[in-house]
Protein backbone atom coordinates (compact mmCIF):
# COMPACT_ATOMS: atom_id res chain seq x y z
CA UNK A 1 0.00 0.00 0.00
CA UNK A 2 1.25 3.36 -1.09
CA UNK A 3 2.01 5.97 1.28
CA UNK A 4 -0.64 8.48 1.49
CA UNK A 5 1.62 11.01 3.50
CA UNK A 6 4.97 11.92 4.01
CA UNK A 7 7.26 14.28 5.99
CA UNK A 8 8.47 16.92 3.95
CA UNK A 9 11.31 18.74 5.08
CA UNK A 10 11.46 22.45 3.28
CA UNK A 11 13.60 25.32 4.00
CA UNK A 12 11.45 28.28 4.45
CA UNK A 13 12.13 31.57 4.80
CA UNK A 14 15.67 30.61 6.20
CA UNK A 15 14.04 28.18 8.69
CA UNK A 16 14.18 24.33 8.04
CA UNK A 17 10.84 22.96 8.53
CA UNK A 18 9.35 19.69 8.56
CA UNK A 19 5.59 18.68 7.96
CA UNK A 20 3.83 15.69 7.51
CA UNK A 21 1.51 16.15 4.37
CA UNK A 22 -0.32 14.22 2.27
CA UNK A 23 1.72 12.81 -1.03
CA UNK A 24 -0.36 15.02 -3.23
CA UNK A 25 0.31 18.47 -1.45
CA UNK A 26 1.28 21.59 -3.71
CA UNK A 27 4.22 23.72 -2.00
CA UNK A 28 1.34 26.13 -1.74
CA UNK A 29 -0.88 24.05 0.37
CA UNK A 30 2.00 22.96 2.63
CA UNK A 31 2.92 26.60 3.32
CA UNK A 32 -0.81 27.55 4.22
CA UNK A 33 -2.17 24.66 5.67
CA UNK A 34 0.72 22.67 7.48
CA UNK A 35 3.04 25.40 8.44
CA UNK A 36 0.74 27.97 9.21
CA UNK A 37 2.43 30.75 6.58
CA UNK A 38 -1.22 32.13 5.20
CA UNK A 39 0.59 34.93 3.53
CA UNK A 40 1.10 33.30 0.35
CA UNK A 41 -2.95 33.43 -1.47
CA UNK A 42 -5.21 30.86 -2.36
CA UNK A 43 -6.43 32.36 -5.98
CA UNK A 44 -6.94 30.49 -8.78
CA UNK A 45 -5.25 27.58 -7.66
CA UNK A 46 -4.67 26.68 -11.37
CA UNK A 47 -1.68 29.25 -12.05
CA UNK A 48 -3.08 32.03 -13.57
CA UNK A 49 -3.29 34.71 -11.20
CA UNK A 50 0.37 34.59 -9.47
CA UNK A 51 -1.67 35.49 -5.91
CA UNK A 52 0.46 32.41 -4.58
CA UNK A 53 3.91 33.82 -5.59
CA UNK A 54 7.20 32.76 -3.45
CA UNK A 55 10.61 32.87 -4.44
CA UNK A 56 12.13 29.35 -5.18
CA UNK A 57 16.13 30.31 -5.26
CA UNK A 58 15.19 33.52 -5.66
CA UNK A 59 12.82 33.06 -8.65
CA UNK A 60 9.43 33.81 -8.88
CA UNK A 61 7.32 30.80 -8.92
CA UNK A 62 3.54 29.72 -8.65
CA UNK A 63 3.13 27.47 -5.31
CA UNK A 64 -0.58 26.47 -6.11
CA UNK A 65 1.15 24.42 -8.82
CA UNK A 66 4.40 23.42 -7.58
CA UNK A 67 4.46 19.89 -6.01
CA UNK A 68 5.72 20.03 -2.22
CA UNK A 69 8.41 17.72 -3.40
CA UNK A 70 9.97 19.84 -6.12
CA UNK A 71 10.89 22.72 -3.21
CA UNK A 72 12.96 20.25 -1.44
CA UNK A 73 16.63 21.03 -1.22
CA UNK A 74 15.45 24.74 -2.39
CA UNK A 75 15.06 28.24 -0.74
CA UNK A 76 11.79 29.07 -0.04
CA UNK A 77 11.04 32.75 0.72
CA UNK A 78 7.55 33.66 1.34
CA UNK A 79 5.38 37.72 1.74
CA UNK A 80 6.49 36.37 5.44
CA UNK A 81 10.20 36.16 4.98
CA UNK A 82 10.53 39.82 3.26
CA UNK A 83 10.34 41.75 6.68
CA UNK A 84 13.51 41.66 8.71
CA UNK A 85 13.68 39.47 12.09
CA UNK A 86 13.29 42.77 14.30
CA UNK A 87 9.66 42.84 12.44
CA UNK A 88 10.88 45.78 10.14
CA UNK A 89 9.12 46.16 6.67
CA UNK A 90 10.82 45.31 3.71
CA UNK A 91 11.28 48.61 1.29
CA UNK A 92 9.12 47.12 -1.10
CA UNK A 93 6.60 46.74 1.35
CA UNK A 94 7.48 49.93 2.85
CA UNK A 95 6.88 51.54 -0.12
CA UNK A 96 3.50 49.81 -1.29
CA UNK A 97 2.06 51.14 2.49
CA UNK A 98 2.98 54.61 1.14
CA UNK A 99 2.12 54.86 -2.03
CA UNK A 100 -1.39 52.91 -1.44
CA UNK A 101 -0.43 50.24 -3.75
CA UNK A 102 -2.30 47.92 -2.57
CA UNK A 103 -6.79 47.65 -2.09
CA UNK A 104 -8.04 44.52 -1.18
CA UNK A 105 -4.10 43.14 -0.83
CA UNK A 106 -5.20 39.85 -2.36
CA UNK A 107 -2.53 40.02 -4.93
CA UNK A 108 -0.66 41.97 -2.48
CA UNK A 109 1.70 39.35 -1.12
CA UNK A 110 2.30 37.57 -5.09
CA UNK A 111 3.19 40.96 -6.20
CA UNK A 112 6.17 41.61 -3.41
CA UNK A 113 7.45 38.64 -4.21
CA UNK A 114 7.21 38.75 -7.77
CA UNK A 115 8.49 42.12 -7.46
CA UNK A 116 11.64 41.32 -4.61
CA UNK A 117 12.75 39.06 -7.17
CA UNK A 118 12.95 41.51 -9.37
CA UNK A 119 14.99 43.42 -7.52
CA UNK A 120 17.78 41.18 -6.28
CA UNK A 121 18.45 40.39 -10.26
CA UNK A 122 17.80 43.71 -11.54
CA UNK A 123 18.02 46.49 -8.64
CA UNK A 124 17.38 49.15 -11.43
CA UNK A 125 15.06 48.18 -13.21
CA UNK A 126 12.71 50.40 -16.12
CA UNK A 127 9.29 50.92 -15.61
CA UNK A 128 9.07 48.15 -19.09
CA UNK A 129 11.37 45.47 -16.79
CA UNK A 130 9.01 46.37 -13.84
CA UNK A 131 6.03 45.75 -15.84
CA UNK A 132 7.37 42.66 -17.49
CA UNK A 133 8.28 41.37 -13.86
CA UNK A 134 4.48 41.85 -12.46
CA UNK A 135 2.81 40.78 -15.76
CA UNK A 136 2.08 37.33 -14.33
CA UNK A 137 -0.12 38.70 -11.40
CA UNK A 138 -3.09 39.91 -11.93
CA UNK A 139 -4.25 43.12 -9.78
CA UNK A 140 -7.94 43.54 -10.07
CA UNK A 141 -8.20 46.94 -7.74
CA UNK A 142 -5.74 49.28 -8.41
CA UNK A 143 -4.71 49.35 -11.70
CA UNK A 144 -1.06 48.99 -11.46
CA UNK A 145 0.18 52.22 -11.68
CA UNK A 146 0.50 52.83 -7.59
CA UNK A 147 2.31 49.46 -7.58
CA UNK A 148 4.58 50.34 -10.50
CA UNK A 149 5.32 53.77 -8.50
CA UNK A 150 6.19 51.74 -5.47
CA UNK A 151 8.37 49.56 -6.95
CA UNK A 152 10.41 52.18 -8.41
CA UNK A 153 10.50 54.00 -5.11
CA UNK A 154 12.10 50.56 -3.47
CA UNK A 155 14.42 50.52 -6.32
CA UNK A 156 15.53 54.02 -5.40
CA UNK A 157 15.37 53.44 -1.52
CA UNK A 158 17.54 49.99 -1.67
CA UNK A 159 19.64 51.75 -4.53
CA UNK A 160 20.66 54.42 -2.15
CA UNK A 161 21.22 52.55 0.84
CA UNK A 162 18.80 53.85 2.36
CA UNK A 163 16.40 50.75 2.83
CA UNK A 164 16.59 51.53 6.60
CA UNK A 165 15.35 55.15 6.73
CA UNK A 166 12.39 55.58 9.30
CA UNK A 167 9.11 55.03 7.52
CA UNK A 168 7.43 57.60 9.88
CA UNK A 169 9.53 60.64 8.54
CA UNK A 170 8.88 59.46 5.17
CA UNK A 171 5.31 58.79 5.63
CA UNK A 172 5.46 62.71 6.56
CA UNK A 173 6.95 63.66 3.53
CA UNK A 174 4.88 61.60 1.19
CA UNK A 175 1.44 62.76 2.65
CA UNK B 1 -9.82 25.35 -4.19
CA UNK B 2 -8.71 22.83 -6.51
CA UNK B 3 -7.33 19.76 -5.22
CA UNK B 4 -5.02 17.47 -6.69
CA UNK B 5 -5.89 13.96 -7.14
CA UNK B 6 -3.81 11.85 -4.97
CA UNK B 7 -0.35 10.14 -6.41
CA UNK B 8 2.56 9.04 -6.14
CA UNK B 9 5.65 11.44 -6.96
CA UNK B 10 8.83 9.82 -8.24
CA UNK B 11 12.28 11.69 -8.72
CA UNK B 12 14.67 9.81 -10.82
CA UNK B 13 18.21 11.35 -11.39
CA UNK B 14 18.74 9.18 -14.60
CA UNK B 15 16.82 9.43 -18.02
CA UNK B 16 17.11 5.56 -17.83
CA UNK B 17 15.50 5.42 -14.31
CA UNK B 18 12.32 7.55 -15.47
CA UNK B 19 11.92 5.65 -18.47
CA UNK B 20 12.02 2.71 -16.16
CA UNK B 21 9.17 4.09 -14.31
CA UNK B 22 7.14 5.21 -16.94
CA UNK B 23 7.30 1.09 -17.98
CA UNK B 24 6.38 -0.07 -14.31
CA UNK B 25 2.78 1.72 -14.41
CA UNK B 26 1.60 1.38 -17.87
CA UNK B 27 -1.55 3.72 -18.28
CA UNK B 28 -0.90 4.76 -14.72
CA UNK B 29 2.04 7.14 -14.97
CA UNK B 30 3.14 10.13 -16.41
CA UNK B 31 6.53 12.04 -16.85
CA UNK B 32 6.43 15.49 -15.59
CA UNK B 33 8.66 18.52 -15.81
CA UNK B 34 7.13 22.18 -14.65
CA UNK B 35 4.27 21.06 -14.36
CA UNK B 36 2.40 24.01 -15.90
CA UNK B 37 0.16 22.28 -18.03
CA UNK B 38 0.05 18.80 -16.49
CA UNK B 39 -1.20 20.12 -12.76
CA UNK B 40 -3.41 22.16 -13.86
CA UNK B 41 -5.05 19.89 -15.64
CA UNK B 42 -4.70 17.05 -13.19
CA UNK B 43 -6.36 19.80 -10.55
CA UNK B 44 -9.39 19.39 -13.26
CA UNK B 45 -9.02 15.67 -13.18
CA UNK B 46 -8.16 15.84 -16.81
CA UNK B 47 -5.79 13.46 -16.27
CA UNK B 48 -5.79 10.99 -12.69
CA UNK B 49 -2.00 9.44 -13.30
CA UNK B 50 -1.38 7.20 -9.94
CA UNK B 51 2.64 8.37 -10.43
CA UNK B 52 4.53 11.31 -11.94
CA UNK B 53 8.00 11.23 -12.81
CA UNK B 54 9.82 14.26 -12.38
CA UNK B 55 12.19 14.67 -14.73
CA UNK B 56 13.56 18.39 -13.50
CA UNK B 57 15.78 16.98 -10.90
CA UNK B 58 17.54 14.50 -14.63
CA UNK B 59 20.93 16.56 -14.91
CA UNK B 60 21.43 15.35 -18.55
CA UNK B 61 17.93 17.20 -19.61
CA UNK B 62 19.22 20.18 -18.62
CA UNK B 63 21.71 22.70 -20.82
CA UNK B 64 21.75 25.46 -23.98
CA UNK B 65 24.59 24.63 -26.17
CA UNK B 66 26.25 25.18 -29.81
CA UNK B 67 27.52 21.82 -30.78
CA UNK B 68 28.82 21.62 -34.06
CA UNK B 69 26.17 22.52 -36.83
CA UNK B 70 23.59 22.65 -34.31
CA UNK B 71 22.11 24.44 -31.39
CA UNK B 72 21.04 21.72 -28.39
CA UNK B 73 18.34 22.28 -26.18
CA UNK B 74 17.47 19.93 -23.16
CA UNK B 75 14.16 19.40 -22.61
CA UNK B 76 14.60 20.59 -19.25
CA UNK B 77 15.51 24.04 -19.98
CA UNK B 78 13.15 26.32 -19.10
CA UNK B 79 11.37 28.77 -21.02
CA UNK B 80 13.03 31.68 -19.18
CA UNK B 81 16.58 30.33 -19.94
CA UNK B 82 15.61 29.56 -23.89
CA UNK B 83 14.67 33.39 -23.96
CA UNK B 84 17.49 34.56 -22.20
CA UNK B 85 20.25 32.16 -23.81
CA UNK B 86 22.99 34.34 -25.55
CA UNK B 87 22.83 31.53 -28.30
CA UNK B 88 19.46 31.01 -28.96
CA UNK B 89 18.89 35.09 -29.28
CA UNK B 90 21.55 35.47 -31.25
CA UNK B 91 21.27 32.75 -33.79
CA UNK B 92 17.18 32.52 -33.69
CA UNK B 93 15.09 35.38 -32.05
CA UNK B 94 12.04 34.27 -32.82
CA UNK B 95 12.51 30.85 -30.27
CA UNK B 96 13.95 33.34 -27.83
CA UNK B 97 11.02 35.86 -28.26
CA UNK B 98 8.38 32.86 -28.92
CA UNK B 99 9.78 31.16 -25.17
CA UNK B 100 9.82 34.89 -23.68
CA UNK B 101 5.96 35.14 -24.59
CA UNK B 102 4.71 32.36 -23.52
CA UNK B 103 2.12 32.45 -20.22
CA UNK B 104 3.50 34.95 -17.44
CA UNK B 105 7.10 35.26 -15.86
CA UNK B 106 6.49 32.53 -12.78
CA UNK B 107 5.06 29.99 -15.36
CA UNK B 108 8.35 30.29 -17.91
CA UNK B 109 10.90 30.14 -14.62
CA UNK B 110 8.84 26.67 -14.01
CA UNK B 111 7.91 25.77 -17.69
CA UNK B 112 10.64 23.47 -19.75
CA UNK B 113 10.71 24.02 -23.28
CA UNK B 114 9.94 20.23 -23.26
CA UNK B 115 7.00 20.28 -21.60
CA UNK B 116 6.05 23.19 -24.33
CA UNK B 117 6.40 20.94 -27.16
CA UNK B 118 4.24 18.27 -25.26
CA UNK B 119 1.55 20.60 -24.22
CA UNK B 120 -1.70 19.43 -24.25
CA UNK B 121 -4.24 20.72 -26.55
CA UNK B 122 -6.52 23.13 -25.39
CA UNK B 123 -10.29 23.77 -25.58
CA UNK B 124 -13.72 26.01 -24.44
CA UNK B 125 -15.14 22.69 -23.56
CA UNK B 126 -12.06 20.77 -22.29
CA UNK B 127 -10.07 23.18 -20.00
CA UNK B 128 -12.44 23.57 -17.40
CA UNK B 129 -13.31 21.74 -14.17
CA UNK B 130 -14.94 18.38 -13.12
CA UNK B 131 -18.07 19.72 -12.42
CA UNK B 132 -18.46 22.40 -15.52
CA UNK B 133 -17.56 19.11 -17.57
CA UNK B 134 -20.00 17.06 -16.08
CA UNK B 135 -22.46 19.83 -16.29
CA UNK B 136 -22.38 19.76 -19.62
CA UNK B 137 -22.28 15.87 -20.31
CA UNK B 138 -18.29 15.64 -20.98
CA UNK B 139 -17.14 15.79 -24.26
CA UNK B 140 -14.97 13.97 -27.35
CA UNK B 141 -11.62 14.76 -25.36
CA UNK B 142 -12.26 13.32 -22.27
CA UNK B 143 -15.35 11.32 -20.68
CA UNK B 144 -17.80 11.92 -23.76
CA UNK B 145 -18.91 11.25 -26.47
CA UNK B 146 -19.48 14.64 -28.38
CA UNK B 147 -17.84 17.31 -29.70
CA UNK B 148 -19.26 20.79 -28.41
CA UNK B 149 -17.16 22.73 -31.20
CA UNK B 150 -18.09 20.97 -34.45
CA UNK B 151 -21.77 18.81 -33.04
CA UNK B 152 -21.50 16.21 -35.48
CA UNK B 153 -17.35 15.23 -35.75
CA UNK B 154 -15.70 12.55 -35.20
CA UNK B 155 -12.39 13.91 -34.35
CA UNK B 156 -11.33 16.29 -31.61
CA UNK B 157 -10.13 19.74 -32.84
CA UNK B 158 -9.00 21.12 -29.62
CA UNK B 159 -6.12 23.21 -30.36
CA UNK B 160 -2.30 23.09 -30.34
CA UNK B 161 -1.93 25.99 -28.27
CA UNK B 162 2.20 25.74 -27.86
CA UNK B 163 4.45 28.61 -28.93
CA UNK B 164 7.64 27.15 -29.32
CA UNK B 165 6.58 24.55 -31.61
CA UNK B 166 5.85 26.58 -34.77
CA UNK B 167 9.07 28.13 -34.74
CA UNK B 168 10.86 24.86 -34.19
CA UNK B 169 9.07 23.74 -37.28
CA UNK B 170 10.26 26.58 -39.56
CA UNK B 171 13.42 25.59 -38.53
CA UNK B 172 13.64 22.51 -39.63
CA UNK B 173 14.08 21.26 -35.52
CA UNK B 174 14.44 17.65 -34.46
CA UNK B 175 13.11 16.36 -31.19
CA UNK B 176 14.93 13.22 -29.44
CA UNK B 177 13.12 10.76 -27.20
CA UNK B 178 13.77 7.90 -25.10
CA UNK B 179 11.47 5.26 -24.03
CA UNK B 180 11.84 1.57 -22.83
CA UNK B 181 13.05 0.45 -26.27
CA UNK B 182 15.30 3.26 -27.13
CA UNK B 183 15.85 6.34 -28.42
CA UNK B 184 14.44 7.90 -31.27
CA UNK B 185 15.14 11.10 -33.36
CA UNK B 186 11.88 12.88 -35.21
CA UNK B 187 11.67 16.48 -36.73
CA UNK B 188 9.40 18.67 -35.19
CA UNK B 189 7.19 18.97 -37.91
CA UNK B 190 6.38 15.46 -38.09
CA UNK B 191 6.05 15.12 -34.15
CA UNK B 192 2.46 16.36 -34.14
CA UNK B 193 -0.63 14.56 -35.28
CA UNK B 194 -4.13 15.96 -36.45
CA UNK B 195 -5.98 14.58 -33.26
CA UNK B 196 -7.17 16.88 -30.26
CA UNK B 197 -7.22 14.02 -27.79
CA UNK B 198 -3.10 12.87 -28.42
CA UNK B 199 -1.82 15.10 -30.82
CA UNK B 200 1.97 13.62 -30.62
CA UNK B 201 3.93 11.25 -31.49
CA UNK B 202 5.41 10.81 -28.65
CA UNK B 203 4.29 7.64 -26.42
CA UNK B 204 3.09 7.77 -23.32
CA UNK B 205 5.63 5.88 -21.69
CA UNK B 206 8.49 7.93 -23.66
CA UNK B 207 10.45 11.06 -22.69
CA UNK B 208 11.56 14.18 -25.00
CA UNK B 209 14.76 14.52 -23.77
CA UNK B 210 16.34 17.02 -26.48
CA UNK B 211 15.85 19.26 -28.94
CA UNK B 212 18.10 19.92 -32.09
CA UNK B 213 17.88 22.97 -34.06
CA UNK B 214 20.43 22.80 -37.23
CA UNK B 215 22.34 26.48 -37.22
CA UNK B 216 22.73 26.50 -41.24
CA UNK B 217 20.04 26.56 -44.39
CA UNK B 218 21.81 23.77 -46.12
CA UNK B 219 21.23 21.75 -42.94
CA UNK B 220 17.97 21.88 -42.91
CA UNK B 221 15.38 19.06 -44.63
CA UNK B 222 15.08 19.11 -48.54
CA UNK B 223 16.61 20.24 -51.20
CA UNK B 224 14.83 23.89 -51.76
CA UNK B 225 17.49 25.52 -48.72
CA UNK B 226 20.18 27.19 -50.20
CA UNK B 227 23.53 25.95 -50.18
CA UNK B 228 25.34 29.36 -50.04
CA UNK B 229 27.24 29.74 -46.69
CA UNK B 230 26.38 34.25 -46.82
CA UNK B 231 22.83 33.27 -46.40
CA UNK B 232 21.95 33.55 -43.03
CA UNK B 233 17.88 32.68 -41.65
CA UNK B 234 16.32 35.23 -40.32
CA UNK B 235 13.39 34.40 -37.74
CA UNK B 236 9.88 36.19 -37.06
CA UNK B 237 7.35 35.32 -34.77
CA UNK B 238 3.75 37.00 -33.99
CA UNK B 239 1.23 36.06 -31.06
CA UNK B 240 -2.14 37.29 -30.70
CA UNK B 241 -3.64 36.61 -27.40
CA UNK B 242 -6.32 38.50 -25.30
CA UNK B 243 -3.79 40.18 -22.58
CA UNK B 244 -0.09 40.92 -23.28
CA UNK B 245 0.86 38.30 -20.42
CA UNK B 246 -0.38 34.72 -18.83
CA UNK B 247 -2.91 33.98 -21.85
CA UNK B 248 -2.05 30.86 -24.26
CA UNK B 249 -2.34 32.12 -28.01
CA UNK B 250 -5.69 32.35 -30.24
CA UNK B 251 -3.19 32.19 -32.79
CA UNK B 252 0.41 32.24 -33.61
CA UNK B 253 2.64 32.99 -36.75
CA UNK B 254 6.57 31.87 -36.99
CA UNK B 255 8.13 32.47 -40.15
CA UNK B 256 12.08 31.75 -41.33
CA UNK B 257 12.93 33.30 -44.24
CA UNK B 258 16.64 33.15 -46.23
CA UNK B 259 17.84 35.96 -48.17
CA UNK B 260 20.44 35.75 -50.96
CA UNK B 261 22.97 38.74 -50.36
CA UNK B 262 21.21 40.75 -53.12
CA UNK B 263 18.22 40.84 -51.32
CA UNK B 264 15.89 37.95 -53.04
CA UNK B 265 14.39 35.62 -50.94
CA UNK B 266 16.36 31.88 -51.32
CA UNK B 267 14.06 29.94 -49.12
CA UNK B 268 10.57 30.88 -46.92
CA UNK B 269 8.48 28.72 -44.82
CA UNK B 270 5.72 29.71 -42.29
CA UNK B 271 3.70 27.76 -39.67
CA UNK B 272 0.40 29.02 -37.66
CA UNK B 273 -0.72 27.51 -34.77
CA UNK B 274 -3.38 28.13 -32.20
CA UNK B 275 -6.01 27.13 -34.89
CA UNK B 276 -6.36 23.28 -34.91
CA UNK B 277 -4.62 19.88 -33.22
CA UNK B 278 -2.02 20.61 -35.51
CA UNK B 279 0.69 23.26 -35.99
CA UNK B 280 -0.39 24.25 -39.50
CA UNK B 281 2.83 24.44 -42.42
CA UNK B 282 2.16 27.05 -44.56
CA UNK B 283 1.80 25.95 -48.85
CA UNK B 284 2.20 27.83 -51.54
CA UNK B 285 4.95 30.46 -50.07
CA UNK B 286 7.78 29.29 -52.23
CA UNK B 287 6.24 29.80 -55.29
CA UNK B 288 5.50 33.73 -54.41
CA UNK B 289 8.20 34.33 -53.05
CA UNK B 290 11.46 32.53 -54.03
CA UNK B 291 13.86 34.62 -56.38
CA UNK B 292 12.02 37.57 -55.18
CA UNK B 293 12.88 40.54 -53.06
CA UNK B 294 10.99 40.67 -49.97
CA UNK B 295 8.55 43.97 -51.40
CA UNK B 296 5.14 44.86 -49.30
CA UNK B 297 3.79 43.10 -52.56
CA UNK B 298 5.54 40.10 -51.93
CA UNK B 299 4.60 40.47 -48.09
CA UNK B 300 1.03 41.09 -49.19
CA UNK B 301 0.89 38.09 -51.04
CA UNK B 302 2.37 35.65 -48.93
CA UNK B 303 -0.38 37.22 -46.20
CA UNK B 304 -3.16 36.53 -48.20
CA UNK B 305 -1.91 32.91 -49.09
CA UNK B 306 -2.01 31.87 -45.31
CA UNK B 307 -4.90 33.92 -44.88
CA UNK B 308 -6.63 31.33 -47.51
CA UNK B 309 -5.28 28.31 -45.92
CA UNK B 310 -6.68 28.89 -42.12
CA UNK B 311 -10.26 28.37 -40.62
CA UNK B 312 -10.43 29.10 -37.00
CA UNK B 313 -13.23 26.88 -35.34
CA UNK B 314 -15.42 27.39 -32.43
CA UNK B 315 -12.90 25.63 -29.55
CA UNK B 316 -12.04 29.08 -28.18
CA UNK B 317 -14.13 31.61 -26.71
CA UNK B 318 -13.00 34.18 -28.90
CA UNK B 319 -15.19 34.62 -32.51
CA UNK B 320 -13.47 32.30 -34.93
CA UNK B 321 -13.93 34.63 -37.94
CA UNK B 322 -11.87 37.50 -36.37
CA UNK B 323 -9.20 34.80 -35.50
CA UNK B 324 -8.84 33.78 -39.04
CA UNK B 325 -9.13 37.50 -40.08
CA UNK B 326 -6.02 38.09 -37.95
CA UNK B 327 -4.16 35.70 -39.79
CA UNK B 328 -2.81 37.41 -42.68
CA UNK B 329 -2.37 40.54 -40.16
CA UNK B 330 0.31 38.31 -38.13
CA UNK B 331 1.91 36.73 -40.57
CA UNK B 332 2.67 40.60 -42.01
CA UNK B 333 4.34 41.40 -38.58
CA UNK B 334 6.27 38.23 -38.18
CA UNK B 335 7.77 38.65 -41.29
CA UNK B 336 8.38 41.98 -40.69
CA UNK B 337 10.33 41.28 -37.96
CA UNK B 338 12.03 38.43 -39.90
CA UNK B 339 13.10 41.58 -42.30
CA UNK B 340 14.31 43.54 -39.37
CA UNK B 341 16.95 41.44 -38.24
CA UNK B 342 20.22 42.92 -40.11
CA UNK B 343 21.79 41.59 -42.69
CA UNK B 344 21.77 42.04 -46.29
CA UNK B 345 18.35 42.23 -47.02
CA UNK B 346 17.13 44.89 -49.27
CA UNK B 347 13.73 46.09 -47.20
Amino acid sequence: MAPTHRIVRLTVNGDTRTAGVPVHYTLLETLRYAMGLTGSKQGCDKGDCGACTVLLNGEPRLSCITPVWEAEGLDVVTVEGLAGPDGALHPLQDEFDLHGAAQCGFCTPGILCSAAGLLARNPRPTREEIREALSGNLCRCTGYTKIYEAVEAAAARLGSGDAERERGERKEGVS
Amino acid sequence: MLRLPPFQYHRPSQVEEAVELLDRYPGDAMPVAGGTDLIPNMKHRLFTPGHLVALKGISHLHGIRVQGEELTIGACASLTSVAQSREVRTHFPALAEAAGQVAGPQLRNAGTLGGNLCLDTRCTYYNQTEFWRRALGYCLKKDGTVCHVTRVGRKCVAAHSADTPPVLMTLGAQVELVGPSGSRVLPVREFFVADGVWNSRREPDEIVTRVRVPLQPKAFHGSEASGEVSTRVRTGYAKLRQRGAIDFPLLTVAVAVALAPDGTVTWVRGVVTGLGARPRELTGWEEIAVGEPLTPEVVEALAERAGQQCRPLENMIQDPGWRGAMVPVYVRRALGKAVKQGGGGSL
